[in-house]
């Protein structure tokens, strides 16, 4: 049964492209078959992310609109057998778009593919509500800092309620990453303590990501962590959290942080 | 037998430009809290001439808000729908909310008034919320008490007609009595709002005392006072 899940933030550069490559990738190594969906329209990224920015002829609004079949837009990617990328129109309005077109397209996904991840623009504008419009799960990737805490409250909001799931009485999904974890700075107490960000968000922790140049350094070369560099802390951490979403049982490690986050992971906190 | 029912006060205030467009700015900004709500007109603070009258009433109508009963102008000044009131209502306190720009969410009516013969009302049940209240919503009713199984998020609003209760953080607004109920009560199990208010009187976060913050409160009225203190 496919799943559709939307990696989403409200706040902008807290990593959900970045995350989106990653999990994708992290899932297509675990045998999933998975596409990766650009819908920052006009402002794409994802292309570049996973190293197939001379490859995009046609994009997402010209499947939407008819004008290409998804077989010739989507990009196969050359490393990993199982991962695919539906990249966003670069020139295009964000108002090309149309819901029923969209609608359609990820019809067609759920046909072909285990995993639909949806790159969310940032904000809560049309692009973010398209993105998470027909998600059965969400990743909302907060960083440990108020305003980006905030937003993400602000999104969980919207996912349970304007969503297609929400419209009809169901739940979509949700899943916490906190991305750019500074583990010395939280050290120091510069950062909201994980417990607090679960405590706000109230919603199941499926792993937090070191606040790494790998990450950095794997973006300029076009490559999703989880390829370029398996064995870097980002690289697991991302790998053990394709993995939970799975539904495998995989402790959290919090670094710096003395408590037990097992309890609030599987304790069956609601969300 | 009858049905009690409970009236928003509008009191313009001079100058009448000036409140007009402040009134405009509310309605749009909190459409749904006007909507079908009986309105009242009270027209006592500003004695207006006949012709005034008829256009403040006009200004009022158009915008699709439902007037009952208009107080302060001589009977035979007004359309034959619109009742004088018969006696006095107590106005209850006025909130005015801090500048923040342009929000979207809904906010508390100009002035909201208690009518006397409703205070025996009947019995209304309580609004139950067994989720988190996330940042950028608002749970407003009005009927009555409000409860919430979870978390209320920092830029969140509950306003409620009776008191609220909040089994988890108060990190948004809570506005509580907005009927002029001045019994109504605030609860939460940790305190950490960004505003409370309790008929129209309200504190900010830059008036409550630092050691409730994370503990378990009630705030209330004590003769015009809002105290805010730690229950154990």
């Amino acid at each position: 049964m496919a799943k559709v899940l939307v990696v989403t933030s409200g706040k902008g550069g807290v990593g959900k492209t970045t995350s989106t490559a990653a999990l994708g990738a992290a899932l297509a190594l675990q045998g999933q078959k998975v596409v990766v969906v650009d819908f920052d329209v006009g402002l794409r990224n994802l292309d570049l992310v996973m190293g197939a920015e001379r490859r995009v002829v046609y994009d997402l609004i010209n499947v939407a609109q008819g004008n290409a079949k998804l077989n010739q837009a989507l990009i196969r990617d050359k490393r990993v057998e199982n991962l695919a990328l539906l990249a966003a129109s670069q020139t295009r309005n964000k108002d090309a778009l149309s819901e029923k077109g969209l609608a359609r397209v990820i019809k067609e996904l759920r046909a072909q593919f285990d995993w639909v991840i949806c790159d969310s623009p940032a904000g809560i504008e049309r692009g973010a509500m398209l993105a998470m419009r027909h998600a059965d799960a969400a990743v909302i990737v907060a960083n440990p800092e108020v305003s980006s805490v905030r937003d993400s409250d602000r999104i969980i909001g919207l996912l349970d309620s304007k969503t297609e799931k929400a419209e009809r009485g169901e739940r979509v999904e949700k899943h916490l990453l906190i991305t750019r974890y500074d583990q010395a700075r939280a050290g120091r107490g510069e950062m909201l303590k994980t417990d607090d960000v679960i405590d706000i968000l109230s919603v199941p922790l499926l792993g937090i990501i070191p606040e790494s140049e790998q990450v950095l350094r794997a973006s300029n070369l076009g490559q999703p962590v989880t390829l370029a560099n398996p064995l870097s802390a980002p690289a697991r951490a991302y790998g053990d959290a394709a993995r939970r979403l799975l539904g495998e049982t995989i402790t959290i490690n919090v670094p710096n942080e003395r408590f037990n986050l097992l309890g609030r992971i599987f304790g069956g906190r609601a969300a | 037998m009858g049905r009690s029912y409970l009236a928003f006060v509008l009191a313009p205030e001079l100058p009448l430009v000036d409140w007009l467009v402040e009134l405009d700015r509310r309605v749009e900004s909190s459409l749904s809290f006007f909507a079908n709500r009986p309105l009242v007109l009270d027209l006592v603070g500003i004695s207006p001439t006949k012709t005034e009258t008829s256009e403040i009433i006009a200004f009022i109508e158009e915008r699709g808000l439902r007037l009952i009963a208009v107080e302060g102008v001589p009977t035979d000044w007004l359309p034959e729908r619109l009742a004088p009131l018969p006696g006095k209502v107590q106005a209850a306190g006025m909130f005015q909310p801090p500048e923040e720009g342009k929000s979207p969410r809904p906010e508390p009516p100009p002035a909201a008034a208690w009518q006397p013969e409703t205070a025996t009302g009947v019995p209304c049940a309580a609004l139950l919320v067994s989720e988190p209240v996330r940042s950028g919503q608002s749970i407003i009713y009005p009927h009555g008490d409000v409860i919430i199984v979870g978390s209320v998020a920092s830029g969140a609003e509950i306003i409620a007609g009776g008191s609220i209760h909040v089994y988890g953080s108060l990190r948004g607004r809570a506005f509580a009595g907005t009927n002029g109920n001045t019994n109504a009560r605030i609860f939460c199990s940790k305190f950490d709002a960004e505003i409370m208010v309790i008929d129209g009187l309200y504190k900010t976060a830059d008036d409550f005392d630092h050691s409730l913050r994370g503990t378990q409160v009630q705030a209330r009225l004590d003769r015009n006072v809002m105290n805010i203190e730690q229950m154990s």
